[in-house]
């Protein structure tokens, strides 16, 4: 296996996009990223696309965007793992260049949900469980999905909804210094409280909501990577691992298996001490798709033991000068969670953080020259845990 | 006597008969499907085409189980050469790898683990007053996620919940939920 540099990123502005095409979308962040890593469209060997639709007009989402950015006829296919679409494309794209396949390729991710009412992108969102024993009868949704796990983890450690709306206004606040966050202004504690339920005992303060948005990474061999950039990040390790689809067949609902064993198993690659995470790594993005995602990622990739996570939260230990800074992007929460974009948007943000070029205020201190992305799809049914190190 | 399968259908026409009306007047008018959104100012194409999706899903391997709902009664499954249960019942067993399986009654009585309120709730549901969804752990060893029939107030974790098997009230189609055991 060769080793694999990022050389280029770009992300759109999150948000609701009507102003824009699903290809014009992608546009925006394929753009940035090969001005990025001063590449044209034609450079790019081949290329993967996340997303995930049912809600968007298109069916063939990788074609589309292919054609509309220069793309073709390099390879491109497009790949879909619910909410860690992103993170599996940047997947795939690793292996081509690790494998020797190609040199340069791009993973980018689209998602453009408004293009249908929110009450059936909330019964698309729903269905991505276990659809017949879950959904059918049952109408779960996905905001449900994670209040079952909220409860859970509630009534076991005693976290209140205040220590969830901590997390909610962290992540408003970097939201509010990010530019391309869907919500640009900070909460308070009070205003998450009070906001209406969605699932209880999650109201809409403690959701992500719903977003267009595009992101694009460039992946290059170690030989390319060093004639085009000075600064290349490269990519250590990636840790992934599925859990069931349907949650009854699971036994535990205060934290995600899936999610643990993608962290051991992209600790091992890296070098990293399980038990002592947070020596190694100077800044995470987290899966924060509900206030109490963040808290079990805390526990599941060993940031917090278990059943303490939301005491980081209390004690804003995630904050910058806290144990670990934690979704400095403004996370899915506050940055938007355009579903097939929100991994390599991960990546393109710790990239930038990384190389010290993000925005004042929301810049991580970089001691130790490595980063951390967590991505879930669905409830722990995918987790992707990748390293970036400088 | 009605289900919820043409009372839906009329629900959804109902929720979007407003949107239709004025999309035809917009195209009689202009010719064009075309609008400016009103938060962005942003044009607009309204698909002209729609698209219904309804889906049959073979439930052929688990006749059993169907058969068992009409005499609501709830069934897993037991592997015969492994021991293993399922619920869901499922036909095949993936740790041996024999399809011989025996259909079992699951017990009327669990143990709930965990619960939530679908409050915002999805096009399909959205006629139903807000709805409690439950996981609860059964002697059998597997777990069982259902509606559970209770004020959500007085639920807590660890309490005996008692299966149901019949025609749910207002939809009027067998499937199987929970309420507080006596």
């Amino acid at each position: 296996m060769r080793r694999v540099a990022i050389v280029g990123v770009g992300v759109s502005k999150f948000g609701y996009r009507p102003d824009v095409s699903l290809p014009e979308l992608a546009w925006e962040a394929v753009k940035e990223a090969l001005d990025d890593a001063r590449l044209d469209s034609k450079d790019i060997e081949a290329y993967v696309v996340g997303n995930v639709g049912g809600w968007s007009s298109e069916p063939l989402p990788a074609v589309v965007v292919g054609e509309y950015c220069g793309l073709t006829p390099g390879s491109g296919i497009r790949v879909e793992a619910a909410c860690a679409s992103g993170s599996s494309a940047v997947r795939t794209a690793y292996h081509m260049v690790a494998s020797g396949e190609a040199d340069v390729v791009m993973a980018m991710g689209v998602e453009k949900m408004n293009e249908s009412p929110t009450p059936t992108v909330v019964e698309f969102i729903g269905r991505a469980g276990n659809y017949f024993w879950e959904f059918e009868n049952f109408g779960l949704t996905f905001p449900g999905y994670y209040a079952l796990h909220a409860t859970a983890y509630m009534n076991k450690y005693g976290a209140t909804e205040a220590d969830l709306c901590e997390i909610a206004v962290k992540n408003h606040y970097y939201g509010s210094l990010n530019p391309k966050a869907q919500f640009q202004k900070p909460i308070t504690l009070e205003e998450c409280l009070k906001s209406r339920y969605v699932a209880w005992p999650l109201k809409l303060y403690d959701s992500s909501p719903i977003t267009d948005g595009s992101a694009a990474v460039i992946l290059a061999s170690e030989e390319v990577a060093k004639k085009i950039t000075d600064t290349p990040v490269w990519i250590k390790a990636i840790g992934a691992a599925n859990g069931t689809s349907n949650l009854s067949k699971r036994d535990d609902f205060t934290g995600l298996e899936a999610a643990r064993l993608a962290a051991q198993r992209a600790y091992k690659r890296a070098g990293i001490d399980p038990n002592e995470p947070v020596k190694y790594l100077d800044v995470a993005e987290v899966h924060d798709c509900f206030t109490i995602a963040e808290i079990m990622a805390y526990e599941d990739l060993g940031f917090a033991k278990r059943g303490e996570g939301y005491k980081l939260a209390r004690e804003k230990q995630t904050y910058i000068g806290g144990v670990i800074p934690v979704n400095l992007s403004g996370g899915l929460k506050a940055k938007g969670h355009p579903i097939g974009a929100t991994g390599v948007a991960m990546i393109a943000e710790l990239t930038r953080q990384l190389r010290q070029e993000v925005e004042r205020g929301r810049q991580a201190p970089i001691k130790k020259g490595m980063a951390l992305a967590h991505n879930v799809g669905g409830t722990g049914h995918y987790a992707f845990v990748t390293i970036l190190s400088l | 006597m009605s289900t919820i399968i043409q009372k839906l259908r009329e629900y959804l026409d109902k929720a979007e008969a407003e949107q239709i009306r004025q999309l035809d007047q917009l195209v009689a008018a202009t010719g064009l499907p075309v609008y400016k959104d009103p938060k962005t100012g942003a044009l607009l194409w309204v698909d002209v085409r729609e698209l219904r999706l309804r889906f049959q899903l073979s439930v052929n391997r688990i006749a059993k189980f169907v058969e068992g709902l009409s005499q609501e009664r709830l069934y897993y499954t037991v592997c015969k050469r492994c021991g293993a249960k399922y619920f869901p019942p499922q036909a095949d067993c993936p740790r041996c790898k024999s399809s011989d399986v025996e259909w079992r009654e699951v017990s009327r009585e669990g143990e709930l683990i965990t619960w939530t309120v679908i409050n915002v709730k999805p096009a399909s549901f959205a006629h139903n007053k807000d709805y409690v969804v439950g996981i609860v752990k059964m002697p059998e060893g597997f777990n069982i996620t259902a509606w559970v029939d209770a004020d959500p107030a007085t639920l807590r974790p660890g309490a005996k919940m008692r299966l149901v098997v019949g025609r749910r009230p207002g939809e009027n189609y067998i499937t199987y939920w929970f309420r507080p055991a006596p």
